[in-house]
């Protein structure tokens, strides 16, 4: 199913904003990788870093530290006009999809534009435009439409083909479904589900729903404050979350099912400031099972079970079944 | 779909439209003016000098006799063009120094200091200062009125061009890998036209008065065109004698830069994002 | 069983436009009882949130709004009366008194240039009388119940200086100041983090507890749902289409627009241990624009099992069981005995 080198490969990546006193540290030393053929899910709530790492992956703000590879390739050392061609492998779908179209470009107009930007279709702009629009559940005639005559649900869609239209390889999905009605996240899912197979993409699946992450993704990243937290397989991590947080974001995360009784308690204290993160384990000031030691040394991802990363120092919690 | 809507919306303003109505018969006397003029405006007639407004001299005649009426209406042709050229050269100017400043960062500084500097002295002296160094003509007029002018339009599309930038959709084609020669063409600037339609109306009222004023010290256009400044400038030693000299040219700057103004107003009100919500 | 706090009977709020008429509400009735928790789900243009505005009388007067139908509320004192007929004096001692509020976005709902002290004890002074120190004293009491950690030094701060979760808490601060009845909670934690969430849906079932206040939540989140209602009334596109407490609804949904919401949601893809399925259900098309609504049913373009008469006629809201309702005509009502 997948080749031996991944496709994506982040190591160690650092994105800080600010001045260099008391910078930001939004994305601070995160490494995953991501196999041909894969849907990785980046779960993590505010200031986690997430939406940052998404745009950082794509060149779309460049790193603090740090490498993207894509593969094999680092990204950071491209120069611009390789990087803008390479862009037609590396797509992005948005989070709002009010904003991410230009309002007064018509639909035909905004594909057209994908299209002629990396020379595709020449000579059959208006049919390979029909095909796309169909391959994301809208007809041929919506083309000549504006954005604003359609709906939030079809704005997305729109975004997706034109994302599609450049012949991705790799998709980064940046919490595509938050700003949709429940009843019209059911079908941008199957359409996304559907589209990765018969295109056989891979994906970075950024957002904040477990329910949505644990249906689609393959393997899952938490991240909290800038850091990795857990890595782990989707079963495994929902089945059996090994690091604090995670056990702790998945009791947080109310099911829609009455019967299924949460015995647990909320965390306490609110998400420090990416500004001034805790010293040691960024997440030590609302672990329940912190101790001293977590705020000395900033605990490494350590590999578990095969495939199974986790950062915490407390490895005498995880023997305990 | 939003061309109709504004001129629908203009319409509801009374005074607005009337601005614009006074705009289009001031444009239209000065393009007809050989067929309006009722006499030819450089025709001297010593003996009918310093008439009063009459029949056949509808706004009088000035100290050589030739007929107001006319001189104005000719004059017309001469104001409305320098101002209109000054319009455009000072918004093409601008924009580009102003989008180029605003969408790239490096540029941005440095730009925007030379634009602070010219802004730091005052329009009028700023305007005189350039007409000497360049010599009295219509063209150097135009050329210093453009130069007085430009860093005006330049901040403001500066300041619309950085809030654009950080559009989504903007953010969305970068990411398509589209060119930014594109970028500025299609996305950046349809989305500046209304700051810059706003500016278009008030440097053409400025550009008259600052004609007007640079004319009647004397060091703007040469006395033998007749721009209306020159009008006022050459006859105003007859001033207490015949007023309709001076009165009238200067009625015509009054209300051109003042319906300008107005209309200028109007739309801007119009574009304003935060009102269009309650529309 | 003591009388329901709040009872809503056939409410409906139009709003003329340049387009023609839009019905944002239409014949929405339910009631709370004391003590207890009743939601509102729904999703865009089903109205929900226009309904508690209506409710609360804080309808922009530009937006013209026709109101209809009524609005019962039992007073602390025992009194009935009428929100919507109320006279507006009356109504402005209502609110921010008994009847509270919580919204979405507490950034735009507080102040920003009192500060947090400031706005509660403002509260306190208008509807209670007290003087400024004893007004202060009682915003900090406030700050304490709902657990903002050093309450003292809070009470000056403005609101940007406090996270998303505190300014949360603060407006329930507000909120709680005046002792209320009944608290409206407009999408109170959608726009919070899922553990500051729970957090704070976790703390309004303890002020519920020891208060003994109703609440009418309004959300689209069926996990909130679940967990924090007692009874749950599902509009779409302004009607009630069914009505019912919390564990019924889940366990049997009767309206297809329910059975649809719960079915497509991620998280009841599968039971545990199970693969997930390869498709979600998803319920087709969108909703209908409120200014061409469908003749018969609202739901009826796109409902798997309607049939003809659906399309014909607005179906009424039936009773379907002891204490549920459903506005369908393929649910069979109490009279008749399911098939």
């Amino acid at each position: 199913m997948s080749t031996d080198a991944p496709l994506i490969e982040v190591r160690n990546l650092k994105r800080y904003f600010g001045n260099t006193d008391k910078p930001v540290r939004a994305v601070d030393d995160v490494s995953f990788a991501i196999r041909t053929g894969e849907t990785l899910g980046l779960v993590g709530e505010s200031g986690s870093g997430k939406t940052t790492i998404g745009r950082t992956v794509l060149r779309l703000i460049e790193r603090t530290d740090g490498q993207v590879l894509y593969r094999g390739d680092d990204l950071g050392a491209l120069s611009a006009e390789r990087m803008r061609r390479l862009r037609s492998k590396l797509q992005i779908i948005f989070q709002d999809p009010y904003a991410s179209l230009n309002p007064k470009m018509r639909i035909s107009a905004i594909l057209d534009e994908a299209l002629s930007t990396h020379g595709l279709a020449k000579g059959r702009r208006k049919e390979r435009i029909a095909e796309l629009l169909d391959l994301v559940g809208l007809r041929a005639e919506h083309a000549s439409r504006f954005p604003h005559e359609f709906s939030g649900g079809q704005r997305q869609r729109i975004g997706i083909a034109r994302a599609l239209a450049v012949e991705p390889e790799f998709i980064v999905a940046d919490e595509p479904l938050s700003a949709l009605d429940v009843s019209i996240q059911a079908q941008v899912i199957n359409l996304l589900a559907e589209l990765r197979e018969r295109l056989s993409l891979t994906m970075l699946f950024i957002s904040h729903d477990l329910d949505v992450v644990e249906y689609l993704c393959d393997r899952v990243v938490v991240l909290y404050l800038g850091r990795v937290m857990e890595v782990a397989p989707t079963a495994e991590l929902f089945e059996r979350p090994l690091h604090p947080y995670t056990q702790a974001l998945l009791a947080a995360s109310p099911k829609p099912d009455p019967l299924i009784v949460s015995t647990a308690v909320p965390l306490k204290g609110d998400i420090p400031s990416p500004m001034s993160p805790p010293s040691g384990c960024v997440f030590r000031t609302r672990c329940p099972h912190a101790i001293e030691a977590c705020a000395q040394t900033v605990p490494t991802l350590d590999e578990y079970s095969p495939g199974r990363f986790t950062a915490c120092i407390r490895k005498d919690l995880l023997d305990t079944p | 779909m939003r061309l109709p809507r504004l001129l629908r919306q203009l319409m509801h303003r009374r005074i607005v439209m009337l601005s614009a109505l006074v705009l289009i018969v001031i444009a239209v006397l000065a393009l007809g003016a050989p067929w309006f003029a009722s006499a030819d405006p450089n025709d001297t007639a010593v003996l009918d000098r310093l008439k009063g407004p009459s029949a056949e001299h509808l706004l009088g005649t000035d100290e050589l006799g030739r007929d107001m009426y006319s001189r104005i209406v000719h004059g017309a042709r001469y104001s409305l063009t320098i101002a209109a050229l000054t319009a455009l050269g000072s918004v093409i100017a601008g924009t580009v120094l102003g989008l180029v400043a605003g969408f790239f960062r490096r540029l941005d500084a440095p730009l925007m200091r030379v634009v602070d500097a010219m802004m730091s002295f005052p329009d009028i002296l700023l305007a005189i200062a350039l007409v000497a160094i360049l010599g009295p003509s219509l063209l150097n007029v135009v050329l210093a009125l453009v130069l007085v002018y430009t860093p005006r339009v330049a901040r403001v599309v500066r300041a619309s061009t950085l809030v654009v930038r950080e559009l989504l959709f903007v953010e969305a084609v970068r990411a398509l890998g589209v060119r930014t020669s594109r970028i500025l063409w299609r996305h950046i600037l349809p989305n500046l036209l209304s700051p810059i339609l706003v500016q278009v109306s008030f440097i053409f009222a400025y550009a008259i008065l600052a004609e007007a004023g640079l004319s009647f010290l004397g060091v703007g256009v040469p006395p033998e065109i007749p721009t209306w400044g020159t009008m006022v400038a050459g006859s105003q030693q007859y001033a207490d004698k015949a007023f309709w000299v001076v009165l009238f040219p200067g009625l015509a700057i009054i209300f051109t830069a003042l319906s300008l103004q107005i209309l200028g107003d109007g739309v801007r009100d119009l574009l304003d994002p935060k009102l269009k919500k309650t529309l | 069983m003591s009388a329901p706090r709040l009872t809503v009977t056939s409410l409906s709020t139009c709003f003329p436009t340049e387009d023609g008429l839009v019905r944002s509400v239409a014949d929405v009735s339910f009631s709370i009882a004391p003590g207890k928790t009743t939601a509102l789900v729904g999703e865009s243009g089903s109205g929900k949130s226009v309904t508690s505005l209506t409710l609360m009388r804080l309808l922009p007067k530009t937006a013209r709004a026709q109101v209809e139908g009524q609005a019962r509320f039992v007073t602390r004192a025992g009194r009935e009366v009428d929100l919507l007929t109320l006279p507006d004096a009356q109504m402005r001692r209502l609110r921010g008194n008994e009847l509270a509020m919580i919204f979405q976005e507490p950034m735009t709902s507080l102040n920003p240039v009192f500060t947090v002290g400031e706005q509660i004890a403002e509260s306190v002074r208008l509807h209670k009388g007290l003087g400024r120190a004893a007004a202060l004293a009682h915003a900090k009491r406030m700050l304490d119940l709902v657990e903002i950690p050093a309450a003292a030094q809070r009470l000056h701060e403005y609101p940007h200086q406090l996270s998303g979760g505190m300014r949360q808490r603060v407006m329930i601060a507000l909120a709680m100041a005046c002792d209320p009845t009944l608290l409206i909670a407009d999408e109170p934690t959608t726009a919070l983090d899922v553990t500051i969430q729970a957090q704070i849906l976790v703390l309004m079932r303890r002020l519920q507890a020891e208060t003994g206040m109703s609440i009418l939540f309004i959300t689209h989140n069926l996990g909130v749902v679940a967990h924090h209602a007692d009874d749950v009334v599902v509009l779409y596109a302004g009607r009630v289409v069914e009505a019912a407490p919390v564990r019924p609804l889940f366990a049997t949904p009767a309206h297809p627009y329910t059975q649809g919401l719960l079915a497509c949601l991620p998280g009841k893809a599968h039971a545990a241990g199970q693969p997930r399925p390869k498709r979600l259900f998803a319920i087709r098309g969108q909703v209908s624009s409120p200014l061409s609504p469908p003749p018969g049913c609202a739901f009826e373009p796109r409902c798997d099992q309607a049939i003809p008469a659906c399309s014909q006629a607005v179906p009424p809201l039936v009773v379907t069981d002891d204490l549920r309702q459903a506005r369908c005509i393929r649910v069979p009502s109490v009279e008749r005995t399911a098939a």
